[in-house]
């Protein structure tokens, strides 16, 4: 295009480009497929999710043409293994639903207060102490704190409600709730870092104390950020394994008690494979479907998410 | 120098120093504020205007490593605002400020003049209905928002956020008000409104502003004050500054000659 | 309605200022459970696990008896897929870090593979061991082996280390760019030479961090299918008959540290307890310094950037 108008412009018949500057053609290919090859690595995240919704998609399939999705979803015992089969999802996804509950009213005021104290209140050092230990906190593997959970947070609880069985899933749940406030902690505190000193000192003018503008001011300006790691929160409980399994017993177990035992979602999982079930056998299609559920719980929290990001789209 | 009609004064920065971390940033100014005055503040970028404005509601307490010497001294009970003593919050109390950017806060426009009555502990509905109605209409704003308070402050154009700034400043009736470029991210006609408002409000409240704009300073200030490089070069009345200077520096910088 | 009294003004602050305080008090209260939870672990485990901190330990395979129980074979396991894993991992994130950041061109295929890294984010880890069950054991027949484990994981921190890529990336100032491109280089040269190079240390935190997640996550590899019981070690990497025999170790049934702990922790006799805190402990050393590795060069890269 460029050496087109180029040539328009020329009245003499000299060649445009000298052979200097022409392209060359073979640095030209392995550029081309240098970038294709860094393309295809990009992909593999693409893929990844296409995967995932095929195996599951498809695996439930079989599995519903054996299960009516009615009976999934209304039926009230879960027990898929026993001669006399059920199906009723709602057995595990009370116990999900029970454990984030608890994990998450732990979580969301600690997370939430720990970021506003960073944000807001603490000095450069105390911060420079806190963000590693917040960091290696959120990098210890969930079976050890399944271990922690089961071994050291139940007998605890015990003295104090001595009736609390040995596996429950209030124990998991405080203990997830405290894996997952690192990472309420530190998204919360990056939308508050974010939100400009213009509008603090605007509220301090005013005469605002620290927790009035952080309370008034900050959080409020930072609110979608806040949103959105409350909703991760929310995904990291929901899809929450090891903790559960160790800790919350595998029994399915329809129940709102945070202090019984019961099996979730994920705990299921873990359980049927652990077991030695044959490959296309009906229990082997139940953790697909299982899954299915998670990801499908988990989805609808995402797009909530970014619902609530676009609606409240901070505008400084 | 020689002024006639004093007024009374509202307050006085004597000897006045000012550090960020080791630098310099305010060098012995000595100045008066004259009482329901409006006084501004010129000089080129860097100069320190908005350092030495910063002082008077102690917004450099707010980071670490910032200090002050010397004294400003608030009329009518003499306080050094200045004062460890002091609580900067009390200060900010009495002493308003606007910013150089509109800053309403993620609020409806009720709540952001209603915020500082609020943080008094003020929740009776009849006096904060009172109240915002009264800052709004010396906002000069009331007739355009009148009808729709409870919208977020964001919807309001630039011109209109900037003069809610002002009402959530004047809600709380400060002693003193202080304007911090408070037109340079304005279109030119939301800047005349700006500068009839500074106008009007000079009957109720004391008026330190801090602009880049010289003609602005002719427009609306009764005093004028020239800095430079951290220093007060000269003060008087904004007539006299502008027509005839004392200082050659100050000449220089108004006819155009450098900064 | 008169304006407050000084008196009262100082009553107000002073109230705000108490509540102030508080929070603050709050604030440190809830920083300390945090820091409180990781010592209890660390030193409940330490204390639990000392009488099994030998070298037997670490020499022997599982057992029926908690006292001769070792945790060989886990170990061994947890390496050898980590190798796997890095070894998918890291070319396929910088690579993909890499083309978002200097080659991706601002349209739809680009946004598609932005949204999904996010998302991928907040995928639960064990629906990554049902894509594997499903994918790498079934359809591409590689049973349980090293292999599959590896390739998972991959999967699962490859979102960790595009985002550390491309933050280290992005850190490099357009001028570095530009100079290299000024002289004639080409886009890849460009790359190869001065952008890898430069978001080296960045993409290397990424990748520890990504590492120390991978070896402590159970539920995917449980979900493929791991044993939990291994009297045997796989080939040592690389040492086979070539060709095939070189690849052989990634095709054998492995275990791995959390299997194991989890395996333990989960027997009813106490014994087994012992057992759990040691291997517990021994895990928690491995991730907590991989990811105080992290953290240093974190720090020592921001002191170090001079540009």
């Amino acid at each position: 295009m460029n050496s087109q108008a180029m040539s328009a412009n020329n009245p003499s018949d000299l060649p445009v480009v000298s052979d200097r500057l022409a392209k060359n053609a073979m640095r030209n290919v392995s550029e081309r497929l240098i970038e294709a090859l860094l393309l295809g690595a990009a992909a593999v995240s693409v893929l990844t999710t296409v995967g995932i919704v095929y195996v599951l998609v498809s695996e439930s399939i079989h599995f519903f043409q054996q299960v009516s999705i009615v009976d999934f979803l209304t039926d009230t015992q879960w027990t898929p293994l026993f001669d006399d089969a059920h199906f009723g999802i709602m057995v595990l996804v009370s116990g999900t639903v029970v454990s984030s509950l608890v994990a998450l009213s732990v979580a969301i005021p600690m997370g939430t207060i720990i970021a506003i104290y960073l944000s807001e209140f603490a000095n450069s050092k105390v911060r420079e102490i806190a963000k590693p230990i917040l960091e290696l906190l959120g990098g210890i593997p969930t079976i050890v704190f399944g271990y922690f959970a089961l071994l050291v947070v139940t007998p605890v609880l015990q003295v104090i409600l001595p009736e609390l069985p040995g596996f429950s899933l209030l124990s998991a749940g405080l203990v997830m709730g405290i894996m997952i406030v690192p990472y309420i902690a530190s998204l919360s505190e990056d939308a508050m870092r974010a939100v400009p000193m213009s509008l603090r000192e605007g509220a301090y003018a005013m005469g605002s104390t620290r927790l009035y503008t952080a309370l008034h001011v900050v959080v409020p300006a930072a609110f979608s950020g806040l949103a959105a790691s409350y909703i991760l929160a929310i995904s990291r409980a929901v899809g929450e394994t090891m903790i559960l399994a160790v800790a919350a017993g595998m029994q399915p177990n329809l129940t709102w008690n945070p202090m019984e035992p019961a099996a979730t979602i994920t705990s299921y999982i873990v359980q049927v494979a652990l077991g030695d079930l044959p490959h296309g056998s009906i229990g082997y299609l139940t953790i697909f479907a299982a899954g299915l559920t998670l990801l499908l719980i988990t989805l609808v929290f995402n797009i909530l998410g970014q619902w609530l990001r676009a609606k409240f789209r901070e505008n400084y | 120098m020689q002024i006639h009609d004093n007024p009374a004064l509202k307050a006085e920065a004597r000897n006045l120093n000012f550090y960020y971390g080791e630098a310099k940033a305010l060098k012995g100014i000595n100045m008066p504020i004259y009482d329901k005055k409006v006084t501004a503040l010129i000089g080129p970028s860097g100069c320190g205007k908005s350092t030495y404005l910063r002082s008077f509601n102690r917004m450099h307490d707010l980071y670490p490593g910032n200090r002050y010497e010397g004294e400003i001294r608030f009329f009518p009970d003499n306080t050094n605002l200045l004062s460890p003593e002091v609580d900067p919050i009390e200060v900010r109390m009495r002493v308003g400020m606007v910013f150089q950017k509109p800053n309403p806060f993620p609020k409806s426009i009720y709540e952001n003049v209603a915020y500082g009555l609020r943080v008094r502990g003020e929740n009776n509905k009849r006096v904060l209905d009172d109240k915002v109605e009264h800052a709004l209409k010396g906002g000069a704003l009331w007739d355009e928002v009148k009808d729709r308070l409870n919208e977020l402050a964001s919807n309001l154009s630039g011109g209109q956020q900037q003069r809610l700034c002002i009402a959530r400043a004047l809600a709380t009736d400060p002693e003193l008000l202080l304007f911090d470029e408070p037109t340079s991210a304005l279109d030119p006609i939301a800047t005349a409104a700006i500068e009839e408002l500074v106008h009007e409000l000079k009957k109720r409240v004391t008026i330190l502003i801090v602009t880049h704009n010289m003609q602005q300073a002719a427009r609306v200030s009764d005093y004028t004050a020239y800095m430079f490089l951290g220093e007060m070069i000269e003060f008087g009345k904004t007539d006299e500054i502008f027509l005839k200077p004392k200082d050659k520096r100050t000449e220089d910088y108004i006819t155009g000659r450098m900064g | 309605m008169q304006p407050l009294t000084t008196e009262q003004i100082r009553a107000v602050i002073a109230r705000g200022k108490l509540k102030d305080t508080i929070f603050k008090a709050l604030g440190l209260f809830c920083l300390s459970i945090g820091l409180l939870v990781i010592v209890a672990l660390i030193v409940d485990m330490f204390i639990k696990g000392s009488e099994r901190f030998t070298l037997d330990f670490f020499m022997n395979f599982a057992s029926r008896r908690a006292t001769q129980a070792g945790i060989l074979s886990a170990w061994v396991g947890s390496l050898l897929v980590m190798l796997v894993t890095a070894l998918a991992a890291v070319p396929l994130g910088v690579a993909a870090g890499l083309y978002l950041e200097e080659y991706a061109k601002r349209n739809w295929l680009t946004h598609i593979i932005e949204v999904n890294i996010s998302n991928l984010a907040a995928v639960p880890s064990i629906v990554y061991g049902l894509l594997a069950l499903g994918i790498f054991v079934y359809q591409f027949g590689f049973g349980q082996s090293i292999l599959s484990a590896g390739l998972t994981l991959a999967l699962l921190i490859l979102p960790i280390i595009i985002v550390a890529t491309r933050e280290a990336i992005r850190a490099i100032p357009a001028m570095i760019r530009e100079g290299s491109m000024a002289v004639g280089a080409t886009r890849w040269q460009t790359c190869r030479y001065h952008i890898i190079p430069y978001a080296m240390p960045g993409i290397l935190t990424g990748v520890i961090i990504g590492l120390a997640r991978a070896i402590g996550e159970t539920a995917p590899i449980i979900t493929i299918g791991a044993l939990t019981f291994i009297a045997f070690l796989p080939p040592v990497p690389f040492t086979g008959e070539p060709p095939a025999g070189l690849f052989e170790w990634v095709m054998s049934p492995f275990t791995v540290m959390p299997i194991q702990i989890f395996n333990w922790t989960s027997r009813p006799d106490p014994a087994f307890e012992v057992n759990a805190a040691a291997a517990g402990f021994v895990l928690m050393v491995m991730v907590l310094s991989m990811n105080a590795v992290a953290i240093y060069l974190r720090y020592k890269m921001r002191k170090n950037i001079k540009w």
